[in-house]
C-alpha cells in the first residue's frame, strides 16, 4: 500500500485514498507500486510486430557500446534498434490518432443523423458556427436552408475519415506558411484513415525500414488527428450543442452530495452526457429522486466527458485520470456511466465493494461484470432517463455509514474555446485577438504554453502539472490547458482570475485583471486540443508575432501523459511547428538517432520539435528558454518603443 | 479592465439604460412612435447608432429596436468573487450605454428645441452656452482640420477643474496642442465651460473649445457621434461598418477623455464605451488603472494624473505626435485661437476693415538685401497710442535665397491670415490690400507690440516654409504716406501676379502634382492638382503644391509627370494614371480630370462644393458645404458627401473647389459652365465676379441669370421651366448621359 501523502498534491485526493485504504479497496494507487514499469518497453527496445519474436534490443546500460555491439543489436528480421524504436513510436501515433478520430467519426455520424432531422434529441445549437465552419469547408450558404448547409456539412465532415486524395480540408485553416511546409514534405494528410492504416502497414514486419521516413509519416498520421479528427469532433460538437463561453464550475470530489443522487458521467464523448444534462434537470426525474428521499440529482463529470458538459454548462467535475477509483471509493455515487477512453477496468471492482452501478454505454468498450445500456441515439433522452431513474433507485441502496465525501471543492471559471477569446479580448464591436499579441509583443506576456496531457501514476498526482504550471505563470506565461491537466489546474484553484493575482507574474497579472481571466485558460477536452492550433492560427493571423504557429513564442507541454493520445498530440503540435516538451518517461530513448531525429531533426523540416523533461520546474524553464528565442528571433525581446503619431504617419496607415 | 471599473461601468450602464427606457416610454406617451426625431442638419441620422448598427432612426418608434438591442448588450453584474471575465462586457455595456444616451438627447431635441443652441458660436450673454450636435457644417469645416492635421484630434472633457485657473490653463495648454476641447458633465458642482466663461476664456467651435451640454452624455454621445461621423464622411465607410468605423477612429483620430473629478458609475460606463472607439480615459483622481493594451494603442485607462500633467500624459498615452509651435511673443500661439473674436470694449487697435488702409506684401529680394529676422517698425507702436485707437498698417516681408522663386510670393503671403491670427488676442481678417487687424487689451496688457507681427512671421515662415528661402525681414509700417506708398507696389506685383496665373493652362505644364493629404483619413484618395484643376477643397492649387513639394520633397504632393495624352477631352494622361494606381494602393487605374460623367476623379470628404448631374435639365448642378437646404439632385450637401466622399470615384458625382469652378476645365469634357443650370443662390453671388468673366468668356453673357438657384426651385422639375424660359443653353445640348 503506497504512503497517502505520497500519491498526490490534492489534499482531497490523499483523504479520499485514505478512505479506500481503510475501506480495504485497491486502487491504481496501489497497482504502481505493484508492478514495475517494463525497462525494455519503456524505451521502445522491443518488437513484437512479428512471430520471429519478440525482439529486444537494448542498449548497454552505463557505458558506451562499441560499433560492433551497436550493428549487432537487431531483431531477427535485421530490424534495427532504430527501426523499432521509431516503429513503436509511430504505432503509438496511429493508436492515439485513431481513439480521437473514432471519437469523432461517431460525432459526425450523428450530427449528420440529427442535421437530417433523424434524431429528436439532437439539433443544430449554435448557427453562426456552423455557418463559419461551412464557409471553411466550401459550402455553399447563399440562401440555402440551415438543414440544407448542416446535412452537406456533416456529409463533408464524414467523407474526411474515408478520403483516400486530396488533403484533409481543414489544413486550409492554418496558416499559409505552415501549409507550404507540410506540403513541401509531402506530409499534408489525404484521409484520415487513411493515413492510420498505412502508419500500421508501414510498421508491419519488413515494411518501411528507414527511421524518418516513418517518423515524417507518424508526423502526416498525427495531422490527420489534430488537423482532421480531434478538429471536427470539436466542431460539429460545438455546432450541436454550443460553442463554450465563459461559465462558472466547480471541481474535484468534494462536489459530491450526500444528499443527493450522485452520478457520475466518465468517458470522453459529450453525447450521452449531453443528453443527461437535460434529463438530470427534468423536473419529473426531479420528482422521481425526491420520492426516493434524495434531495435532488446531482451530475458530475470524470476525464474529458467532464470537460464537455463543464465547458458548456458548468456541471461540476468530480476528478481527474487518477480520481476515478476514487470517486466511487467516497461511497457516495449511485452510477457511474463510461463511454470510451481511459477508463480503468478496475472501476468494475471497486464498485463492487460498494452499492455503485457500473454502465458500459458504447459497444466499442465493454467491461467484464458491469451492466452494459447501449446508447443509441434515436433514443438519447430516453436512455438517458433510464440509466437515470437507475441511479435513483439505487439511492435507497447507499450505505451513508461508508460515505464519507471530502470537504473541498475548487471555483474555476472555464469554456475558453478560441471563438470565445477573441470576444473576451474585445467586446462584441472589437473582438480580435489583437490584444493578446500585443500584450505579447510588448512583453506583459511573455508567451503562451499548452499545458495538456493525462495523469500518470507513476508520479505524484497533480504534481507535475501543479509545479510546471505555476513556474509558467510566474514567468508571464499564459497557460492554455485541456483534459486531465486543465482539471489539476482548476482542483489547485489556478482557474480563477483571483489566481493571477497570486501567483502570475506583474505582466500576466495585469493583462489577467484587465480581461477578468485566469491565468490558466479551460479550454476544453482532449479532443478540444484543436482549439489550441485554432488559438494559435489566430494569433498568427492577427499579425506582429510571425507568419507561421513556429514563429509565435508559444510551447506545448503534457508533463503527466500516459496515453497514445498524448503522443498523438505532441506529434501533430510538434508537426504544426510547436516545441513539446513530455515528462514521465520518453518511448524512444532505447535509441539515440531517433530521440535526436524527434528532438532536433524535426526542427530542421517541421520548425517544431520534442523535448523530454522529467523535472516540471526544468521543464518549464526549456519552455521558457524556447519563447525567449522566438522573441528575439521576432525582434520583440527588448522593450518596445513608444510610438508617437503624426499626421504623415497617419497617411502611411493601409486603408481600413 | 479592472474588476473595479468594469463592475462600476455595467452598474452605470443599468442605471442610465433604466433612466433613458423611461424617458423613451414618456416621451412615445407624449409624442406618439411617429414623432419624427433627429439631431440638426446631419445626414448621418444618431451618428453613434447608425454607425455602429446601420439603422436609421428617424422616428421615436425606430427607438424600440435599439433598446432591445441594448438591452442584449447589458451584461449581468460582475460577481465579487471568481467573477467571469469581465472587459468585453464591460465594453458592451458602454456602446449599450451611448446607444441610450443617443436616444434620450434626441428625445431631448424634441422635448426642449432651444436646449443646445444651433451652429459654432455660444451665446455667452445670456447665459447659453450648451451647442449640442454639431451639424455636418461644422463636421465638414472642422474636419478638414483633421485630415490635414491642423487638428490631431479632440479631448473629451468630463467634469471640471478645482479652481477656474486651472481650467483656464488646462484650455489653454490643449488649445496650444491644437486639439479641440469637447465638454460636459460636472464636478463637486462646477463645469468646465463654465469655469471658462468666468476666466474670460472664449468658448465655442471656433476657439476648439466646445461646449456640448451639462452632463456626461452630452460629451460622450456628442464626440462619439463626431468621430462616426469623421470615419464616415472621410473614410468612406458606411453606417453599420461598426468594426472598420471604430479602427479607422483608433487608428486616425487621435482623441482621449479626460475625467476630472469624483468617476461615477455612469462616468465609467461612457468611458468604457469610448474605449471601443480606442479612446483612452486619463483621470485626475485615483481610480484604478487598465494599462495592458490592444483596444486602445496603449492604456486604457490612466489615473491619478496631477492637472498640471494630464494633458501630456494624455498625448503620450494616445501615442499622438504634437508640434508646438514655439513663437517668440509674450502670447499663446496655435491654430485653437484661430477662430476667436476681438470685439467692442476688447478693441484696443484697429487696423484696416475699411476703417484704414491696411495691406501685406510678401516680395522676394537678393541675398544681400536681406537681414534675417530683422523686423522693423516705422511709426508709432501700440504704446504710442490710446486703447479703442485705429492706425494705417503695411506689413513687408521680404525674402531671400537660392530656392525662392517669385511663384512662391503669393504663397507666403497667403499664410499672413491665419499665421497672425494663431496668436491668442489677435483678429486677423482678409489678405492683400483687404487686411483686417484687430489687437485686444488683454494682448497689449500681456506685452504685445507691432513689431511682434513680423516677430511671428519670420518664426512661422522659417518652420514651415524654410525649405525655400533662407532670410527673412519683416517691416511693419504705421505711418499713413510711408502705408501708402507700400500699397502701390505691392497693388502693382498683385497685377503682374495675377496675370501670370491666369495665362497658366494645363495643357502647357508638363507636371501636374498629386496631393495625398487626405490619405491620413481617406486612404484611397488620391487628387491630382493641374494648373485648371485645383483642389477640390479650395485649399491647394498648383503653384501651392509645387511650393510644399519644394519644401518636403517626401511628402504628401508629389510631381506627376503627365506623360502621353489618353485623351483630351476629359483629361487624361498616361503618366496621371500611373501614379493613381500606385498611390491610391491599386484601388484605381484612372479617372478623368474634366469629366462627371466618365470616370471622374475621386472626392475625399472635404471639397467645397459637388457637382451632380441632372438628367432632366441635361445639365449639371453644384451645392457647396454651407448650403443646407434641399438641391435638386435629391440629397443636402450632407448626403451628396456622404455618398461620394471617402476616396471614390462615382459616376455622375464628382468634388470640386469654388475656385475651381470658374476655370475653363471646370466639367470641360461635358461642355462645361455651359451645362450648370442650378447653384445655391449665395454660392453664385460669391463667385459672381468671376463666373460672369468666364460666361462672356463662353459666348453666353447673361448665362449667369440664366442658372437657377433654390428661390427657383429645389427639384429638377420645378426649376426646369425656368430653364426653358430662359432658353438655358444645356437643353440644347447633346444628352448628358448615354452619349
Amino acid at each position: 500500500m503506497a504512503e497517502a501523502k505520497a500519491v498526490s498534491v490534492d489534499q482531497v485526493t490523499i483523504e479520499a485514498y485514505e478512505k479506500a485504504k481503510g475501506d480495504g479497496v485497491e486502487t491504481v494507487f496501489d497497482r504502481v507500486s505493484r508492478i514495475k514499469p517494463c525497462p525494455i518497453g519503456a524505451g521502445g527496445a522491443c518488437c513484437k510486430n512479428c512471430a520471429m519474436g519478440p525482439c529486444r534490443v537494448p542498449a548497454p546500460k552505463n557505458r558506451e557500446e562499441t560499433p560492433e555491439e551497436k550493428a549487432k543489436r537487431t531483431g531477427v528480421c535485421g530490424a534495427t534498434a532504430e527501426t523499432i524504436a521509431a516503429r513503436n513510436f509511430a504505432r503509438m501515433v496511429a493508436a492515439g490518432a485513431s481513439a480521437h478520430s473514432d471519437h469523432a467519426r461517431g460525432v459526425a455520424e450523428t450530427f449528420l443523423k440529427a442535421a437530417k432531422g433523424e434524431l429528436k434529441d439532437f439539433a443544430i445549437k449554435d448557427e453562426q458556427k456552423l455557418y463559419q465552419l461551412a464557409m471553411d469547408l466550401g459550402v455553399e450558404i447563399d440562401d440555402r436552408d440551415l438543414k440544407d448547409i448542416a446535412v452537406e456539412v456533416g456529409e463533408i465532415c464524414l467523407a474526411e475519415f474515408g478520403k483516400q486524395e486530396g488533403e484533409i480540408i481543414f489544413l486550409k485553416r492554418a496558416p499559409l506558411k505552415r501549409q507550404e511546409i507540410w506540403r513541401n514534405l509531402g506530409i499534408a494528410p489525404r484521409g484520415v484513415d487513411r493515413e492510420v492504416v498505412e502508419m500500421l502497414h508501414r510498421t508491419h514486419i519488413g515494411v518501411d525500414q528507414d527511421y524518418e521516413n516513418i517518423l515524417m509519416h507518424a508526423a502526416r498520421t498525427s495531422l490527420a488527428d489534430g488537423w482532421g479528427g480531434s478538429m471536427i469532433s470539436t466542431e460539429l460538437q460545438d455546432v450541436m450543442f454550443g460553442t463554450p463561453e465563459p461559465v462558472a464550475g466547480r471541481v474535484n470530489l468534494g462536489i459530491l452530495k450526500k444528499d443527493h443522487v450522485n452520478i457520475i458521467i466518465h468517458g470522453h464523448e459529450p453525447l450521452l452526457p449531453e443528453m443527461m444534462v437535460i434529463a438530470s434537470q427534468d423536473p419529473e426525474m426531479l420528482k422521481y429522486a425526491e420520492s426516493k428521499g434524495a434531495k435532488g440529482i446531482n451530475l458530475g463529470g470524470l476525464c474529458c466527458s467532464a470537460n464537455e458538459i463543464l465547458m458548456r454548462h458548468g456541471i461540476p467535475v468530480a476528478g481527474n485520470f487518477l480520481q476515478q477509483e476514487l470517486a466511487i471509493t467516497t461511497g457516495a455515487v449511485e452510477l457511474m456511466t463510461v463511454d470510451v477512453q481511459c477508463q480503468m477496468e478496475s472501476l468494475q471492482q471497486v464498485a463492487s465493494c460498494y452499492h455503485t452501478k457500473l454502465i458500459t454505454t458504447d459497444r466499442r468498450a465493454r467491461i467484464e461484470g458491469a451492466q452494459h445500456i447501449q446508447f443509441e441515439e434515436e433514443r438519447g433522452l430516453e436512455v438517458a432517463k433510464e440509466i437515470l431513474k437507475m441511479a435513483i433507485d439505487n439511492f435507497a441502496n447507499r450505505n451513508q455509514d461508508r460515505v464519507m465525501i471530502p470537504d473541498e471543492s475548487k471555483e474555476m471559471v472555464v469554456g475558453f474555446s478560441h471563438e470565445t477569446i477573441n470576444y473576451l479580448l474585445g467586446g462584441m464591436f472589437r473582438a480580435s485577438y489583437r490584444p493578446l499579441n500585443d500584450n505579447i509583443i510588448n512583453g506583459r506576456i511573455r508567451g503562451v504554453a499548452g499545458v495538456v496531457g493525462c495523469n500518470n501514476a507513476r508520479v505524484q498526482h497533480n504534481s507535475n502539472f501543479m509545479v510546471m504550471i505555476k513556474e509558467l505563470i510566474k514567468n508571464d506565461v499564459l497557460v492554455l490547458t485541456t483534459g486531465c491537466s486543465a482539471m489539476a489546474a482548476g482542483e489547485m484553484g489556478l482557474m480563477t482570475p483571483e489566481a493571477a493575482l497570486e501567483y502570475a507574474g506583474d505582466g500576466l497579472r495585469s493583462v489577467c485583471e484587465a480581461v477578468g481571466i485566469p491565468p490558466v485558460l479551460h479550454v476544453g477536452s482532449c479532443v478540444d486540443n484543436s482549439r489550441i492550433l485554432m488559438a494559435a492560427t489566430a494569433m498568427v493571423k492577427d499579425g506582429g508575432l510571425g507568419d507561421d504557429i513556429s514563429d509565435l513564442p508559444a510551447a506545448g507541454a503534457a508533463p503527466e501523459w500516459m496515453s497514445e493520445k498524448a503522443i498523438s498530440i505532441g506529434e501533430y503540435f510538434v508537426a504544426s511547428g510547436v516545441f513539446t516538451v513530455f515528462g514521465v518517461t520518453w518511448p524512444t530513448t532505447n535509441s539515440e538517432a531517433v530521440t535526436k531525429y524527434l528532438f532536433e531533426k524535426y526542427e530542421d523540416s517541421l520548425k517544431g520539435m520534442w523535448a523530454f523533461e522529467q523535472d516540471p520546474v526544468k521543464a518549464a524553464q526549456m519552455m521558457i528558454a524556447h519563447i525567449d528565442k522566438k522573441r528575439k528571433e521576432l525582434g520583440i525581446d527588448k522593450a518596445r518603443e513608444r510610438i508617437l503619431y503624426d499626421m504623415e504617419k497617419r497617411r502611411e496607415l493601409d486603408a481600413a | 479592465m479592472s474588476k473595479i471599473i468594469a463592475s462600476a461601468a455595467i452598474r452605470g450602464a443599468h442605471k442610465i439604460y433604466d433612466r433613458a427606457e423611461a424617458k423613451y416610454k414618456e416621451a412615445l406617451d407624449k409624442f406618439g412612435p411617429k414623432q419624427e426625431v433627429a439631431f440638426p442638419e446631419t445626414a448621418y441620422f444618431l451618428p453613434i447608432i447608425y454607425g455602429i448598427l446601420g439603422i436609421e432612426v428617424t422616428k421615436l418608434e425606430d427607438m424600440e429596436q435599439v433598446f432591445k438591442i441594448a438591452k442584449s448588450l447589458l451584461p449581468p453584474p460582475v460577481r465579487e468573487k471568481v467573477p467571469l471575465p469581465y472587459l468585453a462586457p464591460a465594453l458592451d455595456a458602454g456602446m449599450a450605454t451611448l446607444f441610450v444616451e443617443e436616444m434620450e438627447l434626441a428625445i431631448r431635441y424634441v422635448e426642449e428645441p432651444d436646449f443646445y443652441l444651433q451652429g459654432e458660436e455660444c451665446d455667452v450673454e445670456n447665459g447659453k452656452i450648451w451647442l449640442g450636435a454639431a451639424n455636418d457644417i461644422i463636421l465638414r469645416k472642422r474636419g478638414v482640420e483633421f485630415v490635414d492635421g491642423t487638428a490631431p484630434g479632440f479631448a473629451a472633457i468630463a467634469g471640471a477643474c478645482d479652481t477656474v485657473e486651472q481650467a483656464k490653463n488646462l484650455a489653454q495648454e490643449l488649445q496650444e496642442k491644437n486639439l479641440y476641447v469637447f465638454m460636459g458633465a460636472e464636478h463637486n458642482g462646477k463645469k468646465m465651460a463654465e469655469q471658462l466663461v468666468e476666466a474670460g476664456v472664449q468658448i465655442g467651435w471656433p476657439t476648439r473649445l466646445v461646449p456640448f451640454g451639462p452632463g456626461i452624455e452630452d460629451v460622450a454621445v456628442f464626440a462619439l457621434g463626431f468621430a462616426n461621423r469623421a470615419a464616415m464622411s472621410f473614410g468612406g465607410l458606411k453606417g453599420g461598418e461598426f468594426r472598420k468605423i471604430l479602427i479607422y477612429n483608433k487608428d486616425r483620430v487621435f482623441s482621449f477623455v479626460l475625467a476630472l473629478g469624483e468617476v461615477t458609475d455612469e462616468w465609467y460606463a461612457n468611458a468604457a464605451g469610448a474605449i471601443n472607439w480606442g479612446f483612452p480615459t486619463i483621470a485626475n483622481t485615483p481610480i484604478p488603472e487598465v494599462l495592458p493594451t490592444g483596444i486602445c494603442t496603449y492604456e486604457h485607462v490612466v489615473s491619478n494624473v496631477p492637472i498640471e500633467e494630464i494633458v501630456s500624459k494624455a498625448v503620450e498615452v494616445r501615442g499622438l505626435k504634437v508640434t508646438i509651435s514655439e513663437v517668440p511673443i509674450p502670447l499663446a500661439y496655435g491654430p485653437a485661437f484661430e477662430g476667436e473674436r476681438v470685439r467692442g470694449d476688447d478693441i484696443y487697435l484697429e487696423c484696416g476693415g475699411g476703417r484704414t488702409e491696411a495691406v501685406e506684401w510678401v516680395t522676394s529680394a537678393e541675398m544681400d538685401e536681406v537681414t534675417d529676422g530683422k523686423v522693423e517698425l516705422v511709426g508709432p507702436d501700440i504704446t504710442d497710442v490710446e486703447p479703442g485707437s485705429k492706425l494705417p498698417l503695411a506689413i513687408k516681408v521680404e525674402v531671400a535665397g537660392r530656392k525662392m522663386q517669385e511663384d512662391y510670393e503669393p504663397i507666403l503671403e497667403r499664410q499672413i491670415h491665419h499665421l497672425i491670427n494663431y496668436a491668442q488676442g489677435i483678429m486677423h481678417i482678409g489678405q492683400r490690400d483687404i487686411a483686417w487687424l484687430r489687437v485686444s487689451k488683454q494682448a497689449v496688457e500681456k506685452g504685445f507690440r507691432m513689431t511682434d507681427l513680423g516677430k511671428i512671421l519670420h518664426a512661422k515662415l522659417h518652420q514651415d516654409f524654410g525649405a525655400i528661402f533662407d532670410k527673412c525681414q519683416v517691416t511693419v509700417y504705421t505711418e499713413q504716406e510711408e502705408v501708402e506708398k507700400i500699397l502701390k507696389m505691392a497693388r502693382d506685383a498683385y497685377h503682374v501676379r495675377d496675370a501670370r496665373i491666369e495665362g497658366m493652362t494645363d495643357e502647357t505644364t508638363d507636371v501636374f502634382y498629386s496631393c495625398t493629404l487626405c490619405q491620413s483619413f481617406a486612404p484611397n484618395h488620391v487628387c491630382i492638382i493641374s494648373p485648371e484643376r485645383t483642389g477640390l477643397c479650395g485649399a491647394y492649387n498648383w503653384m501651392d503644391c509645387k511650393a510644399s513639394y519644394e519644401i518636403n520633397p517626401t511628402g504628401p504632393n508629389q510631381p506627376v509627370e503627365k506623360g502621353e495624352v489618353i485623351d483630351p477631352v476629359k483629361g487624361q494622361w498616361k503618366g496621371c494614371n500611373d501614379f493613381l494606381y500606385q498611390a491610391s494602393r491599386q484601388v484605381y487605374d484612372h479617372y478623368n480630370f474634366y469629366s462627371i460623367v466618365d470616370d471622374p476623379m475621386t472626392t475625399c470628404g472635404c471639397c467645397e462644393c459637388i457637382a451632380a448631374v441632372l438628367p432632366i435639365c441635361n445639365g449639371v448642378m453644384t451645392v457647396d458645404r454651407d448650403y443646407m437646404g434641399m438641391t435638386p439632385c435629391g440629397m443636402k450637401f450632407s448626403t451628396l458627401a456622404g455618398t461620394v466622399g471617402g476616396g471614390v470615384i462615382t459616376p455622375g458625382f464628382v468634388g470640386h473647389g469654388k475656385y475651381n469652378l470658374t476655370q475653363r476645365k471646370w466639367l470641360a469634357a461635358e461642355g462645361g459652365i455651359k451645362r450648370l443650370v442650378w447653384m445655391p443662390s449665395r454660392l453664385k453671388e460669391e463667385v459672381m465676379d468671376r463666373l460672369k468673366i468666364r460666361c462672356e468668356e463662353v459666348g453666353i453673357p447673361d448665362l449667369y441669370e440664366r442658372i437657377a438657384d433654390e428661390t427657383i426651385g429645389t427639384t429638377e422639375e420645378e426649376i426646369y421651366p425656368f430653364l426653358e424660359e430662359k432658353k438655358h443653353p444645356a437643353l440644347e445640348m447633346p444628352p448628358i448621359l448615354g452619349e
